[in-house]
């Protein structure tokens, strides 16, 4: 996700009447670098003073404390990803204070974090490289505003004074003043114009690998989530939804046997949904799957409804089935020309499945209204701004009116954006209204198996022409799908939705002649964003369907990558790297140390603004693929943390051959089947293989992190089965595949 | 009813069927221990029912009244449990964190009842899931806790 012009189309058939004006509305924050004020109130409240310049206004970001420890209000969300940690480092870096004497909590709602292209949301792997510059000019200027305050106090010139990590030192005298003491004079300054960020050779914590600032409290059960909230005197409450999306609750047949449950306090009505409240959540649960309640379906064709004939199968067969060579995506040369010369022709045809997020924290949402009006909202959500909007609406209030507290999140991936109907917030509103008491909402597992916004169920179609010396002289690739921005920010009639392609398309192999397209088939379910989007899928389908055109042209799929990228200096140097890290490329068949057959396979992909290459390992026992080795060698440009960088590619991988392997959501008569991880299963750590990660820095521009290393590890894999046994895995997951046996 | 949790007695007004995660959760007030599936499929809530883990998410509480419940809450009091914490913090294991405290409890049972595990030994008890894909670290942070 690179092409960020879709942000300029909110809102389009927005979820809950987003009105992109609204974002704005909350402007000019008024902290003050100096004394900490109890955070019982987010204080980025609405001004009248002009605009405000994202990124920039240190007061909103920082808040140096008495004892020169720090809070930092964060533009993005923890998830663990580890963006805490890392804007400590950046920010520390210019500051000069070291990131275990940061504290960080997401920012409330406000223009000042709106850090991406003029919105803030937390994902596709932006936020260190759409804040980095800013962040470090931010550290920069307060530390410059503390030299000012400690000049004027010492009455010294300014140049006269340097810093030691929380500290301003005058080294004439011996004197040192630390920040919590300069802090407050130094708020009553302006912020410089311009200033000096410090030489890349010395940086002390950008590049390094220090440790994660959440992880004590993470070990020990200290770290709060949103399902954690705990406000005195709230409800519980627990919903059932309509098994079909679309359907409403009619009769409720024994409603006043559930009113008398113990514990229960009241039973609703909601859209699409009942409810029970209650004193602790398990009765709540209890009571609300015990209702017995009469679906109303919607009338036929109803918008955003679930067909009741809705099946995986049947969708899969329609995508499938979809002739013609869709819209143009990109084009190189002249495929229609070029084809008719090859001498040989390649056509595959691959799929992959709905899945779902699986983050482990279900989805809840705690809802209050204060005496003052207002409405205090504690759930899950990478965009603030959005929810904000979308809380207002339900709860009929001004967006000021609407507080949000974004904890940290158990798990993401893409799973907490504003999708309609998959999100409990509007509920727990609804109920919080209802009851006239604070409601804490908590999805059950099986609820939130049911509403969760899956990825995009998606089909590629590939013809490949070889030419009489081996080499791949004509490519089309043809996605069929429904991309997961166009859904949410809006389609444009005449341009491919970048999410349904990319992976197919911007791959840097030099076929001469290359088309991609799209044909736009609408996805029944409804889709979100699933870690790497697009490039989760597409990169299997083009990466596998790369090493067919190699075993057709005769040639091995490690050294036809590294002819086709030649004229790349930056691709062919990854490549060699990911194959040094491996010990040199040895496609194989090879007997292993342990007496088994073993294969490898390679891949790369160039998601988020960064370039990886990823070589696989597997063998094949009892109708099983067991993966052992995954190398990963990755070129994010530049970085700041390179331990997390590398725990992220370990969860990446994880998520790769998890999704490779075992993940697919199937749909019959419009519902899903699985409704927990026991029909759903999810990476166990027995099947979880060795990463070994490089990481290189090549000085391009920054690129991401939380999502480039998944999109090379299914195809690595299936590349590397191939090799095995010469079964081209086409269709994800490969658990539904019947393996061949491999070649002695 | 009657339960021990983290040395202290508590009286509990609650169903003999209500899971003892809820119990810890919504009754006592402690977060730590994390819902998750609900069907002992995930670990998320894992404690120790005297010093063994347990999924509490379908353990009722009257199967646990008058035994000794730990929750990651009084983990670093107990020896074991503190080198695992230490271990964890180490081996900076944790991403988003949620799965992590069941993770540490099923670590510090595993400790307990076999101090030098093999890495058989490892994989057949730790076997709570993690959708970050933390595994490697939580198997190197039990070694390391298993050397300390």
């Amino acid at each position: 996700m690179n092409d960020l012009s879709f942000l300029h189309r909110l809102p389009a058939e927005k979820p809950l009447n987003l009105s992109r004006r609204g974002l704005f509305a909350a402007a000019a924050g008024t902290l003050v670098l100096g004394i900490a004020v109890p955070a019982s109130r987010p204080r980025a409240q609405a001004s009248a003073q002009g605009k405000v310049q994202p990124g920039t206004r240190i007061p909103a970001f920082l808040e140096i404390r008495p004892d020169s420890t720090v809070l930092l209000r964060s533009p993005f969300v923890e998830g663990g990803q580890g963006i805490y940690t890392a804007l400590s480092q950046i920010i520390g870096e210019e500051l000069d204070l070291e990131p275990a004497r940061f504290v960080v909590e997401t920012a409330p709602p406000g223009a000042d974090y709106l850090m991406i292209d003029g919105l803030r949301f937390t994902g596709g792997s932006f936020s260190v490289r759409s804040s980095y510059e800013a962040m470090r000019k931010l550290g920069a200027s307060a530390r410059h505003m503390l030299l000012e305050a400690a000049a004027a106090e010492w009455r010294v010139a300014r140049n006269t004074l340097t810093t030691r990590p929380g500290l301003v030192v005058h080294e004439a005298s011996g004197r040192t003043l630390p920040y919590g003491q300069l802090a407050s004079a130094a708020s009553k300054l302006k912020a410089p114009e311009t200033v000096a960020l410090r030489d890349k050779g010395q940086f002390r914590y950008i590049g390094k690998p220090v440790q994660r600032l959440d992880v004590r409290d993470k070990s020990t059960g200290q770290a709060k989530y949103a399902i954690d909230t705990q406000i005195e005197g709230m409800l519980f409450a627990a919903v059932q939804h309509s098994p079909r999306l679309g359907g409403e609750p009619a009769t409720l047949k024994n409603e006043a046997a559930i009113r008398a449950m113990p514990g229960v306090h009241s039973v609703h009505r909601l859209p699409g949904a009942v409810a029970v409240a209650a004193n602790n959540w398990w009765r709540a649960s209890k009571a609300v799957e015990a209702l017995e309640v009469e679906w109303k379906e919607p009338p036929a064709g109803t918008a955003g409804a679930m067909p009741a004939n809705f099946s995986s199968e049947s969708h899969l067969a329609h995508l499938v089935s979809r002739p013609g060579n869709g819209m143009e995506a990109e084009i190189h040369g002249n495929p229609a020309e070029a084809f008719p010369r090859a001498a040989k022709i390649v056509e595959a045809t691959y799929t992959a499945p709905h899945l779902a997020h699986g983050q482990l924290e279900p989805p809840s949402a705690t809802a209050r209204f204060n005496a003052d009006g207002s409405l205090e909202l504690w759930a899950p959500n990478q965009a603030p701004e959005f929810f904000q909007q979308a809380a207002a609406k339900v709860a009929g209030l001004a967006p000021e009116k609407v507080i949000i507290h974004s904890p940290i999140l158990g798990g993401f991936f893409g799973r907490h954006f504003l999708y309609a109907s998959a999100n409990p917030f509007p509920q727990a509103i609804l109920l919080a209204k209802a009851t006239g008491r604070t409601v804490k909402l908590v999805w059950s597992r099986e609820e939130e198996f049911l509403r969760d916004a899956v990825r995009p169920m998606a089909v590629a179609r590939f013809r490949a022409g070889i030419g009489a010396d081996g080499m791949p002289i004509a490519l089309e690739a043809v996605a069929i799908n429904e991309g997961a921005v166009g859904r949410w920010f809006g389609r444009q009639p005449n341009k491919v939705d970048s999410s349904a392609v990319e992976g197919l398309a911007e791959k840097p192999y030099a076929v001469p002649h290359r088309r991609v397209g799209h044909i736009l088939v609408d996805d029944p379910a409804v889709i979100g964003f699933w870690r790497s989007v697009g490039h989760s899928m597409n990169d299997f389908f083009f990466e596998t369907f790369f090493d067919e055109m190699a075993q057709a042209g005769g040639q091995d799929p490690y050294e036809l990558r590294l002819r086709l990228l030649a004229g790349s200096p930056r691709h062919r140097s990854l490549l060699e790297a990911v194959a040094a890290l491996s010990g040199g490329w040895k496609r194989g068949p090879f007997a292993a140390a342990d007496g088994s057959m073993r294969a490898r396979g390679v891949a790369m992909a160039s998601p988020f603004g960064s370039e990886v290459a990823t070589i696989a390992e597997v063998s094949i026992a009892g109708g099983e693929i067991t993966v052992h080795d995954v190398w990963v060698a990755i070129d994010p440009g530049s970085i700041v943390n390179p331990a997390i960088i590398e725990a992220q590619v370990q969860s990446a991988v994880a998520l790769g051959v998890s999704s490779a392997l075992l993940e697919e959501v199937v749909y019959v008569n419009g519902m899903p089947q699985a409704r927990n991880y026991d029909g759903y299963p999810i990476l166990p750590p027995t099947r979880m293989p060795k990463v070994h990660v490089r990481i290189i820095e090549s000085g391009a521009k920054m690129g991401g992190i939380g999502e480039p290393g998944l999109p090379g590890v299914p195809p690595a894999i299936a590349n590397a089965v191939a090799a095995l046994n010469g079964q081209r895995l086409r269709n994800l997951p490969f658990a539904k595949a019947k393996l061949d046996p491999v070649r002695g | 009813m009657e339960l021990t949790v983290n040395g202290k007695k508590h009286q509990l007004d609650v169903e003999a069927d209500m899971p003892l995660l809820w119990a810890i959760r919504d009754v006592l007030g402690l977060t730590g221990t994390k819902y998750g599936c609900g069907v002992a499929q995930c670990g998320a809530c894992t404690v120790l029912v005297d010093g063994v883990a347990t999924r509490s998410c379908v353990t009722p509480v009257e199967a646990v009244a008058g035994q000794a419940i730990t929750t990651i809450e009084a983990i670093e009091a107990d020896a074991v449990g503190r080198k695992v914490v230490d271990a964890w913090v180490n081996v900076q294991v944790a991403q988003c964190g949620y799965c992590q405290s069941g993770q540490v409890m099923a670590a510090t049972a595993l400790l307990k009842q076999i101090p030098k595990p093999s890495d058989a030994q490892i994989a057949e008890a730790m076997t709570n899931l993690c959708r970050c894909g933390t595994y490697n670290a939580i198997a190197a942070a039990v070694r390391q806790a298993a050397q300390a």
